[in-house]
């Protein structure tokens, strides 16, 4: 790339600062980036549906563009971005880093917040901060689309109880003017708060070299 | 009528009493005919066999009778002590105490507690935290082993005198025995402490998988004891047992767990003998096991958990109560006799009391154990993610309790290889008693104190599954991304190839192509259901809008007036037509294939499709219409929010496939009484005249 040797390492630190990734992580990661890019600069999402283990995954569409969502990237702007470099790949993966032992609780809250952001951002796909009964419908329906038997009742009927037991647990009793438009960010919170979900949304990310693995095609 | 039944039942009577004096009656000698003679060595071994079985359960009616008393001491403690009185009574009578027979406890007394146990090992937390639980049942045993055996050792020849005849076999082969974390001794005195998942699973879990080390070590020392010499080559052929014993244990439970759960997808039309072939393949998977003593224990687990999804899928949700039931009531029962008689047999003696050995022992055992675990989790910590603090290892170590297993394990040593046997039973049963009485009696106050985390009441919600699944299939999907096989990616391939070929062929009809999600949902519709007749029972109808609406779904008390009761019980005895077909024949081979499901389906089908349009409408679309009158309104909204939601119009989907299909309702929650209430509900006028009004509002609104 023509790049001198201290450039990368120099952005390798910085976002080893800001991801709180190692920096072997970030070589591994990487190294996994121009892999899946096959050495061009930016991965676009092509590059991501020819992984193979993603074909077979009923819920790849979401996982592709929650890639190329700009709120993950940590700005304040909405919509999609059409290709993304390196920075953008680990600022998304740094959600499933697991958090470093001995974290203070007050950390720990934080931490599940932005989780917790990170999956509502993937169900609300219209960027109107609101999980509206569509958008809930088609997460189930993506869910069981592996069951190619199951009707659209289903999904329906699923979709429904949860968005009324969300209403019931965060809204309660509703006066007969109201209706319930949406799941908000809070609301997600409430409902998801004994999901531990920063213990759960981890992957680890070994120390260890992903180059030899024979992934993708 | 009566009269012939009079004239009957003294006949009856007559002839019994001929029979019997006919039988008992010296045929040589002429003396009077006996009408009443006793004849008690017929009957005695059944008769002392349910007698002490009647005197274990009556304990523990007594024990929960005194809340005062179970609410400080498990109730391991408490049946210990009146074994300790049985066994004192039956030596001031002059008789001998029995003391607790190993094959006994090995055949009959041991297999339905882990049987109990496999059955309803939850499956994800295990495979979770397999890892750990490996190292500690493998890697902690081991250590224990060797070094109780090792320092033991040392002190029997620092202290020469009695001692000095023990050799290290000897000791090695005491530390395998004593060294080993009893199942049935951890399950009781955890049942009660309610700790979180994460501490429960990871101490029983290791309970149960360092059977295979035990068992193996057991009689390798066993062999080397009697052979006399140990060579390089034993040792090696000893490790290489263990890997035998292990993985031949559970292949033996996973053949069993496949043919049981094969044989479940024909009983569809036996349903009464469903539950006995869950019982019988895997007490065959036991004792085949053992046959070949490979570990029995490991082979149960396994038919177990192999089994259970695929069974509970075929069948009827009557079996598996009745499956349930009779899991908790043997093991039940066998739990209280095992305890009764460790405090019997500790009584029958023979004792050899040495200060020094027993006092070593139980301090070793306690050292080793917080070694063990303290440098194990240094190891461990590295890999996990969720990492073990302090407080975690502390009631892990805390929690290592011995019980009935090494007591019978020391009870089979042959007295000829180990003349120092009579002093290894008193040490066990020293440390037994010290680890469930001290451990077991502390160790609740200490969880308190350390403020280690509870259980959590686990509610079921349907967006936690929804989300716990979506995460599944997100935390696969990014280990693709990122191209690392991790536990995600392995699980997500076990799965596929579950739903691609196992489950066909072992889950009859249609349930086969069920995904996880809607069996869940079903089983929450089912318990919601029910709970909406409860509380239907039970709602008032005036004061709806004033009933208070919690945010947490609570469960609503029963506290109805009796005239309200009686006027609901009046309609629906009105509508009893559909039970009338269902009371009708109680012969055991002529019992009706699950009529309820039938009903239910094609009546609830329609009606809960109502009651969904009426309450999507009342809280997701327009805005409910103003001009109902406030009692009806009242009713739908006096129902508790939560329970005001869960219509099932699954049933709506494909009727042909539920027909004897059992609905499988989440473990804590009590169907029987409750199943009577549903069919009658169901022809109940008030709701669905309710239903054919709000029906035409809606209409109307549209």
């Amino acid at each position: 790339m023509g790049a001198s040797q201290s450039g990368p390492v120099h952005m390798f630190q910085d976002l080893a600062y800001k991801t709180g990734f190692s920096i072997e992580q970030i070589k591994n990661l990487h190294n996994r980036f121009i892999y899946l890019t096959q050495a061009e600069d930016t991965l676009r999402r092509e590059h991501l549906e020819n992984v193979s283990d993603l074909a077979l995954n009923p819920i790849r569409r979401q996982i592709i563009e929650a890639f190329f969502d700009k709120r993950n990237m940590g700005e304040k702007e909405k919509g999609c971005l059409q290709e993304i470099g390196f920075e953008e790949f680990v600022t998304v993966l740094s959600f499933f880093r697991p958090p470093k032992p001995h974290t203070v609780d007050e950390e720990m809250k934080n931490i599940k917040k932005e989780k917790l952001r990170f999956l509502f951002n993937m169900h609300d796909t219209d960027n109107d901060g609101i999980i509206t009964l569509d958008e809930y419908r088609r997460v189930v329906e993506e869910l069981l689309s592996s069951y190619e038997i199951m009707g659209a009742e289903t999904a329906k009927a699923i979709t429904d109880a949860a968005m009324l037991e969300v209403a019931s647990v965060t809204v309660g009793q509703m006066g007969p003017d109201e209706f319930y438009e949406g799941i908000t960010f809070e609301q997600f919170m409430q409902i998801l708060k004994d999901v531990e979900i920063e213990t759960k949304m981890n992957i680890h990310f070994w120390n260890l070299d992903t180059r030899t693995v024979q992934c993708g095609k | 009528m009566k009269m012939k039944m009079k004239v009957l039942l003294l006949l009856g009577c007559c002839c019994g009493l001929v029979c019997a004096g006919q039988n008992r009656s010296d045929p040589r000698d002429q003396r009077l005919f006996p009408v009443l003679s006793i004849n008690y060595d017929y009957v005695q071994m059944p008769f002392e066999v349910s007698l002490w079985i009647l005197l274990a359960s009556l304990m523990k009616l007594g024990f929960h009778l005194l809340p005062v008393l179970s609410g400080v001491v498990p109730e391991s403690c408490l049946l210990i002590v009146v074994g300790l009185l049985v066994g004192g009574l039956i030596r001031v009578m002059g008789k001998n105490p029995p003391v607790l027979d190993s094959q006994l406890f090995f055949l009959c007394l041991l297999p339905p507690i882990i049987l109990d146990a496999g059955y309803f090992l939850p499956i994800r937390p295990f495979t979770e935290n397999a890892g750990t639980i490996l190292t500690f049942a493998v890697l902690g045993t081991l250590w224990n082993v060797f070094f109780m055996g090792a320092v033991l050792y040392g002190a029997c020849r620092l202290e020469a005198g009695r001692l000095a005849s023990v050799d290290l076999l000897s000791c090695l082969l005491f530390g395998s025995i004593v060294s080993a974390v009893d199942p049935v001794a951890v399950l009781a005195v955890f049942e009660e402490i309610h700790i979180n998942e994460l501490l429960h699973i990871l101490v029983f879990g290791e309970s149960l998988l360092n059977d295979a080390v035990t068992v193996v070590l057991y009689h390798l020392f066993e062999e080397f004891a009697h052979a006399g010499e140990v060579t390089v080559g034993d040792v090696f052929l000893g490790v290489v047992c263990f890997f035998v014993v292990a993985l031949g244990g559970v292949m033996v439970g996973g053949v069993y767990g496949v043919l049981a759960a094969f044989t479940s997808r024909f009983t569809s039309h036996t349903r009464v003998i469903e539950p006995l072939f869950v019982f019988l393949y895997s007490y065959m998977a036991y004792l085949s096991a053992e046959v070949f003593h490979l570990s029995g224990i490991m082979a149960l687990i396994a038919c177990g958990v192999v089994m259970r999804p695929y069974v509970e899928a075929n069948i009827s949700h009557k079996s598996y109560t009745t499956i349930k039931y009779f899991l908790k009531m043997w093991s039940s029962v066998s739990e209280t006799l095992i305890f009764i008689f460790l405090g019997v047999s500790t009584v029958a003696g023979p004792h050899a009391w040495n200060w020094t050995f027993v006092s070593i022992t139980i301090v070793l055992c306690l050292l080793s154990r917080v070694l063990g675990v303290v440098g194990l989790t240094y190891i461990i910590n590295k890999y996990r993610m969720v990492k073990l603090s302090g407080k975690d290892q502390f009631i892990v170590a805390y929690g290592g309790l011995r019980g009935a297993i090494a007591f019978s394990l020391a009870f089979l040593l042959s007295s000829d290889d180990f003349p120092m046997k009579d002093m290894f039973l008193t040490a066990i049963i020293t440390v037994i008693f010290f680890t469930v009485f001290v451990q077991g009696m502390t160790i609740r106050p200490l969880v308190e104190l350390l403020a280690v985390k509870k259980k959590k009441q686990t509610k079921c919600s349907i967006n936690e599954e929804i989300h716990t699944q979506f995460l599944e299939h997100l935390l696969a999907g990014i280990e693709g991304v990122c191209g690392h096989y991790g536990h995600h990616h392995w699980r997500h391939k076990l799965d596929r190839f579950n739903k691609r070929y196992i489950r066909r062929c072992l889950i009859g009809g249609e349930r086969s192509q069920e995904p996880q999600l809607v069996s869940f949902y079903n089983k929450m519709e089912l318990k919601q259901a029910l709970m909406l007749l409860e509380s239907n029972s039970s709602a008032n109808l005036s004061t709806g809008d004033t009933a208070a609406a919690p945010r947490q779904r609570s469960r609503k008390t029963l506290n109805i007036s009796k005239e309200r009761e009686d006027e609901i019980r009046k309609i629906l005895r009105a509508n009893l037509q559909k039970t009338r077909q269902r009371l009708r024949s109680y012969s055991r081979h002529t019992l009706m294939p699950d009529a309820e499901d039938e009903d239910w389906s094609e009546t609830r089908l329609r009606k809960q499709r109502l009651q969904m349009e009426r309450r999507m409408s009342h809280f997701l679309t327009v805005p409910a219409h103003r001009g109902s009158p406030p009692a009806r309104r009242a009713r739908v909204e006096s129902d508790s929010p939560a329970l005001a939601a869960r219509p099932s119009i699954l049933f709506s989907l494909a009727d042909e496939r539920w027909e004897s299909r059992g609905r499988k309702p989440s473990v804590k929650f009590a169907l029987d009484v409750e199943e009577q209430k549903l069919p009658r509900c169901v022809s109940d006028p008030g709701a669905d005249q309710l239903l054919e009004e709000e029906d035409e509002n809606i209409r109307h609104r549209h």
